[in-house]
C-alpha cells in the first residue's frame, strides 16, 4: 500500500523530553525497583526500552534487566495471514516469577499485540505485576487494555498508520502520521 | 513488522529449495531455539493442527524430534509406524495415505525406502508432505540441522569447506548436505572407499577422495557417515576392520582440518567403527548440538508450511 505523510508529530527534541517523562515516571510509580524489569515487544518496542533503560541509568544510576519478546507465534491472527511474519529471537535471560514487568511498545493500538504479550510472558512464569508503557497510544482499543505509562495520546483515524522512527533504525527520531495515497 | 513469504508448500528435498529458502529456514529456526529451553516448552502457533509421522523405515531420533517439534507448536500428532500398523498388511502407499488423509491432516511427515515416495505422495495427497529420508534421495531436515549447527558455529554458513566422510553412495545425509552446500557455493570434499564414492558428484564441482587425510586437510567441518550395515555396506569393503583403518576419524587424522573445525555425526553412532570414541566425546564434536537443533528445524519447517493461513 502507497502512503505518504499526514503530520508530523514529533521531532528529536519533543522525542526526548518525552521519553525522560516516562523513565521518570516509571520510578515514580515503582519505588521498590529491586523486582523491576523491563521487556521490550520486538521490534520498535526494543529500541523504545533501551531508551527508556538509558535514561533511567543516566538520571539514576539504577541498571534495569531488559529483556526481548517475540510475540509472532501468539498472535491472534496468524491463521488468517498470507505472508509469515517473521519469527524473531525471544531473549529474557531472567525469571520472570514474582517480578514486576513493565512491558513496553512503541505504538499501542487494538491491544492484541498485548494480550498476545501477556500470554507469551505468562507461558514464562508468573509475574508479580505487568505493567504496559507505550510511546504513542493511537486509540482504536478492541480489547480491554490500557496503557499505564504513555508518551502521548494521538488520536487517529482506523486507516492512518502512527510511524514512530528511531535513529537506532532509521534515518532520525521522529513520529509520523501516514496516510494512504488512494482507496 | 517483516514479512516474508516461503514459497513452497512441501518439504520434499534441499534440491527443491531456493538459497531464500534455505536462510528463511535457519533464521527461523535460531529464533525457535530458545523456546525448548523455556520452562514451558510450548507455543500455540500451530494449535488446532494436525501433523501425521508415516514412517516405513526404522527411526527413533527424526520420528521423536518431529513428535516433540509438531508437539512444542501445540500441534497434534499421530504415529504410524510401519511394525505397528496396517503398514504391514499388504496396503498400498497410496492406499494408506489416502486413507490417513480421509481424517484430515494438515501435514504429513514420511520416511519411506523407495526415492521419490515423499514427491509422489504431492500428486494426490492435499497435506503438505514432509521428507523425513526418502531412499537414498534426500534427508532435508538433516542437511537443515546441520547447516544450523555450523551456523551457530562459525556465525555463517557461507564461504565453508566440508568433508563427508563415509558410504557416500547409500547416504541420504549426504546428498542434502551436498545439494545444499553445492546451492551457497561452499566446497564439499566427498571421501570413502571408491566402492562408496560415486565419483558422478564430481560433475557437481565435489571433490572425491579415497585418502581420508587428503580430504580432511583444512576443512572447517568433518561430517562422518554412519557405517549402514543394515543396506549391506558390507558387500562394498573387505571388513569392518578395513574399513576402520582407513576410514575412522582419529584425533590425528582430524587434527589436520582446520584449527576450529568441527566433527559432525548424523548419528545413530558405531563407536570405534567411523568414529574414535574420545573424539566423539570431545569439545570438537557438535554431535549433539546437532540433536537439539533437530527440533528447533522441524519447528521451522512445520511453521513455515503451516503456521500462517496456509
Amino acid at each position: 500500500m502507497e502512503e505518504k505523510i499526514k503530520a508530523k508529530i514529533m521531532d528529536e527534541k519533543k522525542m526526548k523530553r518525552t521519553f525522560s517523562r516516562m523513565a521518570m515516571e516509571i520510578l515514580e510509580r515503582n519505588r521498590e525497583v529491586e523486582n523491576l524489569v523491563l521487556i521490550g515487544i520486538q521490534s520498535k518496542g526494543v529500541f523504545v526500552t533501551k531508551r527508556i533503560q538509558d535514561l533511567v541509568k543516566e538520571m539514576e544510576d539504577i541498571d534495569l534487566p531488559l529483556g526481548i519478546l517475540d510475540i509472532t507465534l501468539f498472535r491472534d491472527d496468524l491463521h488468517k495471514k498470507e505472508h509469515h511474519p517473521v519469527v524473531q529471537k525471544t531473549e529474557i535471560d531472567f525469571s520472570v516469577e514474582d517480578k514486576d514487568i513493565i512491558l513496553i511498545d512503541d505504538v499501542l493500538f487494538t491491544g492484541r499485540t498485548i494480550r498476545a504479550a501477556m500470554d507469551s510472558i505468562f507461558e514464562l512464569g508468573r509475574p508479580g505485576s505487568i505493567q504496559l508503557a507505550v510511546f504513542i497510544d493511537r486509540g482504536h482499543r478492541e480489547l480491554p487494555i490500557s496503557a499505564d505509562f504513555r508518551g502521548k495520546y494521538l488520536p487517529t483515524s482506523r486507516r492512518e498508520r502512527v510511524n514512530v522512527m528511531l535513529k537506532e533504525i532509521e534515518e532520525k527520531d521522529q513520529v509520523l502520521i501516514m496516510e494512504p495515497t488512494r482507496f | 513488522m517483516k514479512k516474508t513469504i516461503f514459497k513452497q508448500n512441501h518439504l520434499l528435498g534441499i534440491g527443491h529449495l531456493s538459497t531464500a529458502d534455505i536462510d528463511l529456514i535457519l533464521e527461523t529456526a535460531e529464533s525457535f531455539v530458545e523456546i525448548s529451553t523455556r520452562n514451558i516448552k510450548k507455543v500455540p502457533a500451530l494449535k488446532g493442527k494436525t501433523v501425521v509421522n508415516l514412517f516405513y523405515e526404522n527411526s527413533t531420533r527424526t520420528r521423536s524430534s518431529f513428535e516433540i517439534a509438531a508437539k512444542r507448536l501445540s500441534a497434534d500428532l499421530i504415529n504410524f509406524s510401519a511394525s505397528t500398523s496396517s503398514l504391514k498388511k499388504g496396503e498400498s502407499l497410496k492406499d494408506t495415505v489416502m486413507t490417513l488423509e480421509s481424517m484430515n491432516p494438515d501435514v504429513i511427515v514420511i520416511r519411506h525406502s523407495a526415492a521419490g515416495s515423499a514427491k509422489y505422495l504431492t500428486t494426490f495427497a492435499r497435506s503438505a508432505i514432509v521428507n523425513a529420508g526418502d531412499g537414498f534421495h534426500e534427508h532435508p531436515t538433516q542437511a537443515l540441522l546441520d547447516a544450523l549447527t555450523i551456523k551457530q558455529k562459525f556465525g555463517t554458513i557461507r564461504g565453508l569447506k566440508l568433508a563427508i566422510v563415509g558410504d557416500i553412495l547409500h547416504s541420504r545425509v549426504a546428498r542434502s548436505n551436498l545439494f545444499l552446500h553445492h546451492k551457497i557455493g561452499n566446497q564439499v570434499n566427498l571421501i570413502g572407499p571408491p566402492s562408496l564414492v560415486p565419483r558422478e558428484f564430481e560433475t557437481m564441482g565435489a571433490g572425491v577422495y579415497y585418502d581420508l587425510k587428503e580430504g580432511v586437510k583444512d576443512v572447517d567441518v568433518v561430517m562422518m557417515l554412519r557405517v549402514q550395515a543394515e543396506r549391506g555396506a558390507g558387500v562394498y569393503f573387505p571388513s569392518i576392520r578395513e574399513y576402520r583403518k582407513y576410514f575412522a576419524i582419529t584425533p590425528e587424522v582430524f587434527s589436520l582440518a582446520k584449527e576450529r573445525a568441527i566433527l559432525m555425526h548424523p548419528g545413530p553412532l558405531n563407536r570405534d567403527v567411523e568414529i574414535d570414541k574420545t573424539l566423539a566425546d570431545s569439545d570438537r564434536s557438535v554431535i549433539l548440538r546437532q540433536v537439539t537443533n533437530g527440533i528447533a528445524v522441524r519447528m521451522a519447517v512445520l511453521y513455515l508450511l503451516k503456521g500462517a493461513g496456509k
